[in-house]
């Protein structure tokens, strides 16, 4: 029903560009590390990488699952206190002003610092690895999501308030639909950055996990095997990204129709 | 008004003036204002950008209340106005994310009607309102023309006896613009409500009205009326009609007037 644009529609697809663009890269990497005979433990070639990916596939999965259910119980709180956070901040300014200090403030912590006291008081577990994924994720839900839920158009709410609308109709009506789109670029943000706060928490103490993987992997020299590490928490942030923005395509759906198109039987 | 057969106001505005303060300064945006509307009846406002036609429509839905002065809805003073008329503003304000069927249903959803119920009763004004096949379109799928008539759609919707009107063809081009005033003289006279209609357009305001309020320059006041001496019902060919051609005129020098007025005033004022 409905054309799409030229520039939503590439030629070849919309892969073809990338998927290119990254095997050159991973062809001149593989002939850079050959004919320099670089040593495997110094840098890997992507073949050597491949390789590890193969030699110790039971051992990445396993560290693999560890940092993927940190990130996803981390990213789940987020969620719950970014939007809580969010909601105070935008319904009171009172709260605002309480609030927003202690926010930004928790931005202002290095979280490499706080790790250590974390292992202190939570230990080796679970726990100290997803606080600091939510340190990291809740931010970007919070900021988002309170400025989507403050700047909807007022005459939208003035609109509503016109039809007798009441203060918690306005808020159903007008602004948590409108703040949907910020909402969803804070997620994405959070989603991005959950895997390395994750890697972050296991780093400074852990005993499993793709940060504790490549720690210990870096210290006996398996240099393919960190790159393997990395390839997967990479994959693991794009995925969660890519995610996300599903989600917020089938949830928005109003807001991919054309806008200075419309439909040929318009009257 | 002492008369036993006191005439029947919808609307009764009673020397409203409104002042809003900026940065510490006074700003007289309406200076006693007193307008009365009949049941049933089509008033126009007509007056120059900045005259304060928004804010007394404002005052009107409950929006903002007067510095003084009464507002009266139905023969009784009406502090509380919010949701008691309908309002429709200069831009179509549907909600984007609404598809067109569950944008016109917001008033009777806000008055508790039960979703299907309300999309039940909507249905049947689509085809009236040339948005038949759209019920499930999202409103940037829609032409300007038929944004403006589902946001119109959505102020009848609320059932209100009173319809306010600001500038809702102002953002049209001109041939849409004829075309949607046409098919709201036949729409209004099928629906028995009552109109105030803001607009800066001469000729839309005599075509559509029974009378023609006048506003001045700010601080916006009642300048004149005007009754319309056409008959109903009408349609654009009354344009021409020398009736229509000697009132615009008219009008067109009341405006004038005011607005040279305005421009000698304002630097005397200042000095």
């Amino acid at each position: 029903m409905f054309q799409p644009f030229g520039h939503e529609r590439q030629p070849h697809g919309p892969l073809v560009v990338p998927v290119l663009g990254v095997l050159s890269g991973l062809l001149i990497w593989e002939l850079a590390v050959r004919l320099a005979h670089l040593p495997r433990w110094f840098l890997p070639a992507p073949s050597a990488i491949v390789q590890a990916f193969v030699r110790d596939r039971a051992l990445l999965w396993r560290h693999t699952a560890v940092t993927l259910e940190e990130v996803l119980v981390g990213l789940a709180l987020s969620l719950v206190l970014g939007l809580a956070l969010a909601l105070a901040i935008a319904a009171s300014p009172t709260l605002e002003r309480t609030l927003y200090p202690a926010i930004v403030a928790s931005q202002a912590i290095p979280v490499l610092a706080l790790a250590p006291l974390l292992l202190i008081w939570l230990g080796y577990g679970l726990s100290p690895k997803v606080v600091v994924v939510v340190l990291t994720c809740f931010f970007p839900i919070t900021v988002n999501t309170a400025d989507g839920l403050r700047n909807v158009d007022p005459e939208l709410v003035d609109l509503v308030r016109s039809m007798g609308g009441r203060g918690w109709q306005v808020f159903r009506i007008v602004r948590l639909p409108g703040a949907l789109p910020s909402f969803f670029s804070g997620l994405r943000v959070a989603a991005a950055v959950s895997v390395i706060g994750a890697l972050i928490g296991e780093w400074v103490g852990s005993s499993a996990g793709l940060g504790y993987l490549m720690i210990r992997s870096a210290s006996q020299f398996l240099t393919d095997r960190v790159f393997a590490a990395v390839v997967i928490a990479a994959v693991l942030s794009i995925g969660l990204f890519w995610l996300i923005g599903w989600v917020e395509r089938i949830t928005l759906r109003w807001r991919q129709l054309p806008r200075s198109e419309r439909p040929a039987a318009a009257r | 008004m002492s008369e036993p057969t006191m005439p029947f106001w919808r609307i009764e505005i009673r020397n409203v003036s409104k002042t809003f303060s900026h940065a510490g300064q006074q700003l007289l945006v309406l200076d006693t204002v007193s307008l009365q509307v009949r049941d049933r009846e089509f008033v126009s406002v007509i007056g120059p950008s900045g005259c304060g036609k928004s804010t007394l429509l404002n005052i009107i839905a409950g929006l903002e209340e007067p510095s003084s002065g009464e507002v009266w809805l139905d023969g009784s003073p009406a502090p509380e106005r919010l949701g008691r008329v309908a309002y429709m503003h200069q831009r179509d304000l549907l909600l984007p994310w609404r598809t067109v069927l569950d944008n016109v249903v917001l008033g009777l959803e806000l008055a508790g009607v039960p979703r299907a119920q309300a999309r039940e009763r909507a249905r049947g004004w689509l085809v009236r309102f040339g948005l038949e096949g759209f019920a499930d379109v999202y409103p940037a799928a829609l032409s300007g023309g038929m944004r403006q008539r589902a946001a119109f759609l959505r102020t009848l919707l609320t059932e209100r006896p009173v319809l306010l009107l600001d500038e809702p063809f102002g953002a049209l081009d001109a041939l849409t613009r004829a075309e949607m005033q046409e098919w709201l003289l036949a729409l209004w006279g099928d629906v028995g409500r009552t109109v105030l209609f803001v607009t800066h357009d001469v000729e839309e305001a005599i075509l559509l009205a029974d009378r023609v309020l006048v506003m001045s320059q700010r601080p916006g006041r009642i300048l004149r009326e005007y009754s319309v001496p056409l008959p109903r019902p009408r349609t654009y060919q009354h344009v021409t009609d020398p009736a229509f051609v000697a009132l615009k005129a008219e009008l067109l020098a009341t405006l004038r007037a005011e607005r040279v007025k305005g421009q000698v005033n304002v630097p005397a004022v200042r000095s």
